[in-house]
C-alpha cells in the first residue's frame, strides 16, 4: 500500500481495511457487471454515436386551414421530470466501466502479494476478462464491438509504445543497439517467413481441410503471431536483476518486433488481396521496408528535436509543459501514419530523443506528471486489450481446427528457438559480452505473445476467409504463452541461474575508474586508428555538448557524471544526518512519520521547532533544484520505485553555507549535553549509533542546505515501499510551503542505469565521519568561503568561534 | 616476447597484427621506433582528458615488463603490442584462473596510470591529479570540488580496506591490493577491451 498511513492504524485497522476492500471489490464487481449487462440490450455501438433520442417530440408545424399562424401547433407533451437516455452516453460509459473494473481488479490482486509475485498481471487481466465473458455468454449477450482497426491503431497502440520508448534505458540500449535490432528485425522476419512457409506446407495436407489458405494469408498470419510482448518476463527479469544485456535485448526486441510486425502486416494485407505475387513485388516489399523504417526514424528525430526546442521556452507555462510532450509524440505518430511509414519507430525515436533534453528543461513536477501520465495511458490501453481478449475468447464463434492450431503452436516455438540459436551464433563474435546458452534459452523463452498480436488478428479485414480460424489460433497461442510461460518464467530464471548484473552501490571510486577506463579505451582506439564503440560515443558526446545542448537546453550547465555522483552522495549523507537528528520530531500536523518512535533508550535528539523554522526561512530564500532523472523500468503496471533514485543535480550557493553556519552556531545545541566535550574520542568509537548522535552541529550545514523548502520537489512516491527497512526514520520536515518534502532516508542511490541499490555500503558512508581525523594536514581546506566537504568534516567543535559571513 | 603477448597472439589474427603494424609505421613516420611526440600528434586524442596518461602508459616500463620501473623514451613494435595486450578481450571459454589473471593485468594498467612516481602506492596527490585530469574537459569545475571528490574517494578506499582506524593513524595511499578490492564490482575483464578489426582502417582516415 502507499506510504501514507494513518498514524493510528494498527493491526486491527489493517484487518478491517482488507476485509472491507475485499467486500467492496466484490460488490463493485457485481455492480459493474450488472451495469455492463444492462447496457448490452441497448444495442451495439457504432463508431458514430447515435443521435440523442429525447422523449420530447416536436411535430412539424401543422398549418390549420385558416390563415398563417405565428407559432406551429405542436403537440403538447409533458415536461419530462425523469428521463433516461442511455444510447447517448453508451460508448464512453462502457469504456469507463471496463477500465474501472479492471483497475479494481488490479487493486484486488495486490492485496495478496503472493498472487502478483507468481502470476503476471496480464494473466490476471485475461482471467477477469474470461470471467466477465463467461457471464456474458451465460446471458447470451454480445460484447460491444469497440475494437476496430482505426481505434486500435490510433488510440490504443500509441500509449503502449510511448511507454516502452520513454522508459527505455538509453545507455544499455545504445551499447547493444546492433544486437537489439538484429534480433528484432531479422528475428521477426525469420519467424514470420519460417512459420508462414511451414504452415503453408501443412496446409497442403488434405486431411486438415485448410487448403484454401493461400501463401499470402499464411504469411500474414505468421507475421501477426511473431510480435512478441514479454512484459511479464521483463518484470521477472527486473526483480531478479538478470544481466543487463539480456534485459535490454528482450526489451528492445519487443518494441521493435512490434514495429516490424505492423509493417509486415500492412504489407501482407495488401499482398493478400493481390491475385498474383511477382518478383518485382518482393523487391518492392524489401525497399518499402527500409523506407518505412528509416523514415520513421527520421520523423521521430525531427519531432523529438522540435519538442526539446519548444520546452526550452516553456518556463512560463509550466502547467501545460507535459502537454507538449504528448502532443509532439502523438503528432509524430500520426504524421508517420499519414505517410504510411512506421509510426512505432517514429514515436519511439521521438520519445528517446525528447527524454534526455526535455527532462533537463522542464520542472520536476512536469517530469513527474509526464511519467505518471505515460504510465497511466499505457496501462489503460493494455488493460483494455487484455480484458477484451478474455471476453472475446468466450463469446466469439470459434473455428477450431486441431491440426492447424497445434501446428501453429509447434512451429511458433520451433522457429523461435531455431532463430535465436542461429542469430546468436552469427552475432556473438561481434559482441563484447557474448551470449552463453543460458542467455539464449532465456531469450527464446521470453517470446510471449500479447496485446499487439491479438489486436492485429482481431482487426483483420473480413475478406480473409478463414479469419475466425486465425483468431482462434492466435488466442490459443497467446493464452498458452502468457499463462504457461509467464508463470513458469520465474522459477526457471532462478533454476537456471542466469548471469546477473552487479547491482552494487556505485561508489566514487568505481565511477571514477569506469570513466577512466572508458577514456583509456577511447584513447587506445584513437591510437590504433580503430573506429570502435567508444570512438563513436566520444564523438557523439562531443557533438552533444558543443552543439545540441546549447540549442536545446536552456540554462546549459554540463556536468560530469562524476561530479554529479559525488554531489548526490553528499546529499544522501546529509539527508541521512538530517534524518537521524530529526527522528521523533513532529513539528506540524501534516508531518508524516511511518516509523514508530524508538524507545527511551535512544539518546536525546531534541530538535527545537524554532530551529527548523529558522532553517526553512533561510533555505526558502535560496534557490535549489534537485532533480531526479527518469528511472528506466519496464513494467506497465507500476511506476518507478523511487528507492532506485538516480542522479540528483544540485546547485548550490556558497553564501548559504556561510549564513547558515552563523546561525547554526547560535542555536541551541543539537544533541544536548556532553556533546561539545571531547568529540574526538567520541568519533573514534565503533558503534554506529554513537557516531550518529555525536554529530557536530556544523554538519547541519550541509543537510539544511540541501533540504530546502521552496523549489525542491523531492517527490517520493514510494517512500513507504520496500527497502526502507528499519533503522532509518521516516520523519519529514515540514514547512509552510506545500511542495517541500524531504524524502525519507535515501536508501538506494546509484548512478544512471543501474537497477538496484545496495544498502550495505551505507555504513561505509558513515565511517568517513570518523576517519576524517586522519587527514591531519589539510589546512587549505579550512577556509570559510569554500564548500566544506561533509565527508571530511572534522569534529573540531568550537562553539565560541564566530564565523564572519 | 612475453607469454602474455603469446597468449594474445592466439586470439588475434595475422591480419589484425598486420594492420597494427601498418598503423605503427604510419604513426612513427616509418621509423623503427615510436616516440612520445609521434603519439602526441594524433589529432583525435586532443579531446581525451587523460591523453597524457595514456601516452605515458606506452612508455612506462611497468607496462612493458613485470619487474622494471621507469620510463623509456622510445618503443618498438613489440612493446607497442605489449601495451595493447592489456586490452585484449576475454575469450568465451576462459577459465576462472585466467579470468582472474586477466583482471589483474588490466587493473594493473589502470593502477600504473595513477601511480606516476612508481612507488607502488597511489597517494592522495596522485589521485587528485587523476581526478582533475578526468574532469578537466567536463566544463568548469571548482578546484575545491575536485579535491573534495578525490578526498572522498580515498576515504572510501580507506574505510573499505582498513576498516576502523585510530584517530592518529595515517592512510598512506592505495596499494595494488586495495585497488583490486575496491574495484571488484567493476566487470573489467569484459568491458575493458578494444576489438581489433580486420579492416584496415588506418588508411581510411585523413591524417594520423
Amino acid at each position: 500500500m502507499r506510504g501514507i498511513s494513518h498514524p493510528t492504524s494498527g493491526a486491527v485497522g489493517e484487518f478491517f481495511s482488507k476485509r472491507l476492500s475485499m467486500t467492496m471489490k466484490l460488490a463493485v464487481y457485481f455492480l459493474t457487471t450488472g451495469l455492463t449487462l444492462l447496457t448490452l440490450p441497448c444495442g451495439s455501438f457504432t463508431e458514430v454515436p447515435s443521435k440523442p433520442s429525447g422523449t420530447v417530440t416536436v411535430l412539424p408545424p401543422v398549418h390549420p386551414a385558416g390563415g398563417p399562424q405565428a407559432f406551429p401547433n405542436a403537440e403538447k407533451s409533458d415536461l419530462p421530470v425523469f428521463a433516461m437516455n442511455y444510447s447517448r452516453i453508451q460508448v464512453p460509459f462502457e469504456i469507463t466501466l471496463w477500465v474501472l473494473l479492471a483497475s479494481f481488479a488490479k487493486i484486488g490482486f495486490h492485496i495478496y502479494h503472493k498472487v502478483t509475485f507468481w502470476v503476471p498481471e496480464s494473466c490476471l487481466l485475461i482471467s477477469i476478462g474470461l470471467m466477465v465473458g463467461a457471464i456474458m455468454h451465460a446471458v447470451h449477450e454480445e460484447p460491444p464491438s469497440v475494437l476496430s482497426y482505426n481505434i486500435f491503431f490510433l488510440y490504443i497502440l500509441p500509449p503502449m509504445v510511448l511507454d516502452s520508448g520513454y522508459f527505455m534505458p538509453t545507455r544499455p540500449f545504445f551499447e547493444n543497439i546492433g544486437t537489439v535490432l538484429w534480433f528484432a528485425v531479422v528475428g521477426t522476419l525469420w519467424n514470420s517467413i519460417g512459420v508462414g512457409m511451414s504452415l503453408y506446407g501443412v496446409c497442403q495436407i488434405g486431411a486438415l481441410e485448410v487448403q484454401d489458405i493461400n501463401l499470402q494469408e499464411n504469411l500474414l498470419f505468421a507475421s501477426i503471431i511473431s510480435a512478441v510482448d514479454p512484459v511479464a518476463v521483463l518484470n521477472v527479469f527486473e526483480d531478479v536483476s538478470v544481466n543487463e544485456q539480456l534485459y535490454i535485448v528482450v526489451f528492445g526486441e519487443s518494441l521493435f518486433s512490434d514495429a516490424v510486425t505492423v509493417v509486415l502486416y500492412n504489407m501482407f494485407t495488401f499482398v493478400a488481396e493481390m491475385p498474383v505475387v511477382e518478383t518485382v513485388d518482393v523487391f518492392l516489399g524489401v525497399a518499402k521496408f527500409f523506407v518505412v523504417g528509416l523514415g520513421g526514424l527520421a520523423f521521430g528525430l525531427v519531432f523529438g528535436f522540435v519538442a526539446s526546442f519548444t520546452t526550452r521556452f516553456t518556463s512560463n507555462v509550466r502547467e501545460i509543459e507535459p502537454l507538449f510532450i504528448f502532443m509532439y509524440s502523438y503528432l509524430a505518430y500520426l504524421v508517420a501514419e499519414l505517410f504510411n511509414i512506421s509510426s512505432i519507430m517514429a514515436i519511439v525515436t521521438c520519445a528517446l530523443t525528447m527524454k534526455y533534453y526535455v527532462e533537463e528543461n522542464v520542472t520536476q513536477r512536469s517530469c513527474t506528471t509526464i511519467r505518471h501520465v505515460v504510465k497511466m495511458l499505457s496501462s489503460i490501453s493494455e488493460t483494455l486489450i487484455f480484458f477484451f481478449l478474455g471476453v472475446v475468447t468466450i463469446t466469439t464463434e470459434h473455428e477450431w481446427n486441431w491440426g492447424y492450431i497445434l501446428f501453429t503452436l509447434l512451429f511458433a516455438f520451433l522457429w523461435r528457438g531455431l532463430g535465436i540459436l542461429v542469430l546468436t551464433q552469427i552475432i556473438n563474435p561481434f559482441r563484447t559480452i557474448p551470449f552463453n546458452f543460458k542467455d539464449q534459452f532465456m531469450l527464446g523463452y521470453s517470446g510471449l505473445r500479447g496485446a499487439v498480436t491479438f489486436a492485429l488478428v482481431f482487426t483483420l479485414p473480413d475478406h480473409i476467409v478463414r479469419k475466425k480460424l486465425f483468431v482462434t489460433a492466435t488466442i490459443c497461442i497467446i493464452l498458452f504463452t502468457v499463462f504457461i510461460q509467464g508463470i513458469s518464467i520465474r522459477p526457471l530464471v532462478e533454476f537456471i541461474n542466469v548471469r546477473r548484473t552487479n547491482r552494487n552501490l556505485d561508489t566514487i571510486n568505481v565511477e571514477v575508474h569506469s570513466r577512466l577506463m572508458e577514456h583509456a579505451i577511447a584513447g587506445i582506439e584513437d591510437i590504433c586508428g580503430q573506429w570502435g564503440h567508444y570512438y563513436w560515443k566520444d564523438k557523439f558526446m562531443k557533438f552533444n555538448n558543443q552543439i545540441l545542448r546549447k540549442i536545446l537546453i536552456k540554462d546549459n550547465q554540463a556536468e560530469s557524471s562524476i561530479v554529479a555522483l559525488y554531489k548526490k552522495l553528499e546529499l544522501q549523507n546529509a539527508m541521512e544526518i538530517l534524518d537521524t537528528v530529526s527522528e521523533g520530531t513532529s513539528t506540524a500536523p501534516s508531518v508524516i512519520s511511518l516509523r514508530k518512535e524508538k524507545g527511551p533508550g535512544k539518546p536525546k535528539r531534541k530538535f527545537v521547532a524554532a530551529d527548523l523554522r529558522k532553517m526553512h526561512d533561510i533555505l526558502s530564500k535560496n534557490m535549489y533544484k534537485i532533480r531526479q532523472q527518469t528511472t528506466e523500468y519496464t513494467t506497465k503496471h507500476s511506476l518507478p520505485n523511487d528507492s532506485h533514485t538516480k542522479e540528483i543535480l544540485i546547485r548550490r550557493h556558497g553564501t548559504i553555507r556561510r549564513s547558515l553556519r552563523l546561525r547554526s552556531f547560535q542555536s541551541p545545541t543539537l544533541s544536548g549535553g556532553g556533546y561539545p566535550s571531547a568529540p574526538r574520542s567520541r568519533i573514534g568509537q565503533p558503534s554506529r549509533s554513537s557516531s550518529r548522535v555525536s554529530l557536530p552541529l556544523r554538519r547541519l550545514d550541509t543537510l539544511t542546505e540541501v533540504s530546502s523548502s521552496a523549489g525542491v520537489d523531492l517527490v517520493d512516491e514510494r517512500s513507504g515501499g520496500r527497502g526502507r527497512a528499519g533503522g532509518r526514520g521516516k520523519s519529514r520536515l515540514n514547512s509552510s510551503s506545500s511542495d517541500s518534502r524531504v524524502p525519507a532516508p535515501p536508501c538506494h542511490f546509484d548512478s544512471s542505469e543501474v537497477f538496484h541499490g545496495n544498502r550495505d555500503s551505507m555504513p561505509e558512508q558513515e565511517e568517513p565521519l570518523s576517519l576524517s581525523v586522519t587527514w591531519a594536514e589539510e589546512p587549505s581546506d579550512h577556509d570559510d568561503s569554500s564548500t566544506q566537504n561533509p565527508l571530511l568534516r572534522r569534529p573540531r567543535w568550537n562553539p565560541v568561534k564566530p564565523k564572519n559571513p | 616476447m612475453s607469454s602474455r603477448t603469446n597468449r594474445w597472439r592466439k586470439t588475434v589474427s595475422l591480419e589484425q597484427i598486420n594492420n597494427l603494424n601498418k598503423r605503427f609505421r604510419q604513426l612513427s613516420s616509418n621509423k623503427e621506433t615510436l616516440s612520445r611526440e609521434d603519439l602526441a600528434s594524433i589529432p583525435d586524442l586532443d579531446n581525451n582528458p587523460i591523453r597524457l596518461q595514456i601516452i605515458n602508459a606506452f612508455f612506462d616500463k611497468r607496462n612493458l615488463s613485470q619487474s622494471e620501473v621507469g620510463i623509456v623514451q622510445e618503443i618498438g613494435f613489440e612493446e607497442f603490442l605489449m601495451v595493447l595486450t592489456h586490452f585484449q578481450p576475454a575469450a568465451m571459454d576462459i577459465t576462472e584462473d585466467n579470468r582472474e589473471k586477466l583482471r589483474r593485468t588490466k587493473l594493473r594498467f589502470l593502477f600504473n596510470m595513477h601511480d606516476t612516481d612508481g612507488n607502488g602506492i597511489i597517494t592522495l596527490e596522485e589521485y587528485r591529479q587523476a581526478v582533475e585530469e578526468l574532469l578537466s574537459k567536463a566544463g568548469t569545475i571548482a578546484p575545491e570540488t575536485v579535491k573534495a571528490i578525490a578526498d572522498a574517494a580515498m576515504l572510501d578506499v580507506a574505510s573499505t580496506t582498513r576498516g576502523k582506524m585510530e584517530p592518529d593513524e595515517f592512510y598512506e595511499g592505495i596499494t595494488f591490493e586495495h585497488f583490486l578490492q575496491i574495484l571488484k564490482t567493476l566487470d573489467i575483464e569484459t568491458t575493458m577491451h578494444v576489438r581489433f578489426l580486420n579492416l584496415d582502417t588506418a588508411n581510411m582516415r585523413c591524417g594520423k
